[in-house]
């Protein structure tokens, strides 16, 4: 691949995966290219069994990639996967640690098969359960930690040896809401102060939100949208309003008031209910208020929503994330 | 070389976590006891029946102990590594750059010298109540018992690491363990079987092993037997090591 893909932090092409079972083959993931740059925060969105994990382990070494090529960190997946290993951490969706292990033991030895002195492991570690707030845990067993504590210790885990990119494969399923936005804060802090590129997957769209800087859309194993959050959003036709009017005749009278706003689109209308989409929608709705009182029709409740990663998804793929 | 010591931190760990939890380190040290102590006496009485190998009776009894041990005490470790898969550590272990066979060697390792402890513990207790052996014996049945150790325990890890399911590997143990146990003359000597047995536990490598420990036990090293159950269970230990090296370089297929 090209020399300028070392510069990235991860350039992907053309990567499948198919899982054979017993009795069928499943392609799991059917050709993803991808790039992410050094520094970046970037959220792979998708529902579930979308294809996200078995990516993210091609990535990591963990999977052979049926056919396609990578660079990560600078060193070729294929050729040079132990110059892979050396610079990414990864922090797998079912957790890292044993529940019987004490947290030093797994930390210690984890730095240790990075090929750190066990002195190394042991200040390096206690300094991240400081930077994550775990202090005091250094001679618990994993089992005795909170859903949240043990969760953060996976990222300690896979941040023992420094890593200039690491892999978050969900990281916040299970917590409680405080527990998750307290790692959101602690995951944007790793690039704010050490300049970590952070690739994470979710199916939540609130998580993709509110980490990344870029966001990838996998569906059934293909990536079928790219952009910054808001810059999705704004891709689609604008604003969803919903009037509700006393009547179906005001209905019908409202559609066609709203067919004729300027970028108004999906204009439809259900007994006594109409939706749209328009543009900027905050500044276009007194103007249509008026030209509604004018008519003589007054509406009983009107409603306007911001996209949502949702509706970007929807309007991907037609279908809904929460499905 | 980074093989070694990589072998070495999986061994320090694996062996800590055994510390952790010493109630299974006391529990696999009761065992070879509760065997001397339970089952011996009813043996001592055995001595008289025709086709009773000669030899004191704990010279025929221990060395069928020491197989057992070798062959049951590390069967039951494809558990563990299902256990420690589901947390997630065997995936990040390998996406360390550790060796990847350091990652089960050091396991084996761990469960060679647990067995080593119980096999001596069992020896000097089998001392007690009346065995004499050379010591030159001693060490030969300590080689074989660790030989037989990292054989189990390697076909177990390979063999859990590719079900990845309790429900799958406990059928499979039992499956295995029944007919290896009753054929190999581990408990009473073969050569007390009827015509038609002793032919079908010829097939069975472990009792050609245990009657092996049993001519070193006797003095009589230098009979054919000796180097033939030795022989075996050396090639049994290679092929196992390989068996457990490619399931673990192979898991990410
Ligand atoms: N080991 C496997 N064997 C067979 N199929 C698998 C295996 N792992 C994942 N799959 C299938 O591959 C697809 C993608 O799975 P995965 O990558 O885990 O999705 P995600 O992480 O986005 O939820 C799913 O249909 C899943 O059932
Ligand atoms: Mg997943």
């Amino acid at each position: 691949m090209l020399e300028a893909a070392k510069e990235q932090a991860i350039v992907a092409r053309g990567l499948k995966r198919s899982y054979k079972t017993r009795t069928e083959t499943v392609d799991a993931v059917q050709g993803i290219d991808l790039t992410v740059g050094r520094g970046e925060i970037v959220g792979f969105l998708g529902p579930n069994g979308a294809g996200k994990t078995t990516t993210l382990k091609m990535l990591c070494t963990l999977l052979e990639p049926t056919d396609g090529e990578a660079i990560v960190a600078g060193c070729d997946l294929r050729r040079d996967a132990r110059g892979v290993k050396r610079r990414i951490g990864y922090v797998a969706q079912g957790g890292t640690t044993m529940r019987e292990a004490k947290v030093s033991l797994e930390i210690v030895s984890q730095a240790q098969l990075y090929g750190l002195s066990r002195q190394e492991g042991e200040r390096r570690g206690k300094a991240l359960l400081r930077a994550l707030d775990l202090d005091g845990i250094w001679d618990r067993p994993c089992g005795s930690l909170s859903g949240g504590q043990r969760r953060r210790l996976d990222i300690v885990m896979g941040l023992i040896h420094e890593p200039e990119l690491v892999f978050l494969d969900e990281p916040s399923t299970g917590l409680d809401p405080q527990a998750r936005a307290n790692l959101w804060s602690h995951i944007r802090s790793l690039r704010d102060q050490f300049g970590t590129t952070v690739f994470l997957t979710t199916h939540y769209m609130d998580e993709a939100d509110a980490l990344s800087d870029r966001l990838l859309i996998i569906d059934h194993g293909r990536i079928v949208g790219e952009g910054a959050s808001a810059e999705l959003k704004e891709r689609l036709s604008g604003d969803a309003i919903t009037l509700t009017l006393r009547t179906a005749e005001d209905a019908a009278k409202s559609q066609e008031t709203a067919g004729a706003l300027e970028n108004a689109a999906n204009v439809v209308c259900e007994g006594n209910v109409v939706h749209f989409r328009v543009p900027n929608g905050a500044s276009v709705l007194p103007g249509l208020l008026r030209k509604l009182t004018d008519l003589d029709v007054e509406p009983i409740g009107v409603e306007i929503a911001r996209p949502t990663l949702d509706d970007v998804f929807l309007n991907l793929t037609g279908r809904s994330l929460r499905d | 070389m980074s093989f070694f010591r990589d072998t070495f931190i999986i061994f320090r760990r694996a062996t800590l976590l055994s510390l952790q939890n010493p109630a299974w380190v006391i529990i696999g040290l009761m065992q070879p006891i509760l065997y001397l102590v339970l089952f011996g006496p009813l043996l001592l009485r055995m001595t008289s029946v025709p086709g009773f190998p000669p030899g004191n009776a704990w010279q025929v009894f221990v060395p069928g102990l020491l197989v057992q041990l070798g062959i049951f005490g590390g069967s039951f470790v494809g558990f563990a590594i299902i256990n420690e898969w589901r947390s997630g550590v065997i995936d990040r272990m390998m996406v360390t750059p550790a060796h990847r066979v350091s990652l089960i060697a050091g396991r084996v390792l761990r469960d060679v010298m647990v067995l080593m402890i119980q096999a001596i513990v069992l020896v000097l207790a089998a001392m007690l109540f009346g065995l004499r052996v050379p010591f030159g014996a001693l060490l030969l049945a300590l080689a074989l018992v660790a030989m037989l150790g990292a054989s189990f325990s390697s076909l177990s890890y390979a063999a859990g690491l590719s079900m990845k399911s309790e429900d799958a590997f406990a059928p499979l143990i039992n499956t295995f363990a029944l007919p290896v146990l009753l054929l190999s003359g581990i408990l009473l000597p073969m050569s007390m079987a009827p015509a038609w047995l002793r032919y079908v536990s010829d097939v069975n490598p472990f009792k050609h092993m245990v009657e092996a420990l049993r001519a070193v036990f006797r003095g009589e090293i230098f009979t054919f037997i000796v180097p033939f159950g030795f022989g075996l269970s050396l090639a049994l230990v290679l092929i196992s090591l390989w068996t457990g090296a490619r399931v673990f370089r192979n898991q990410t297929r």
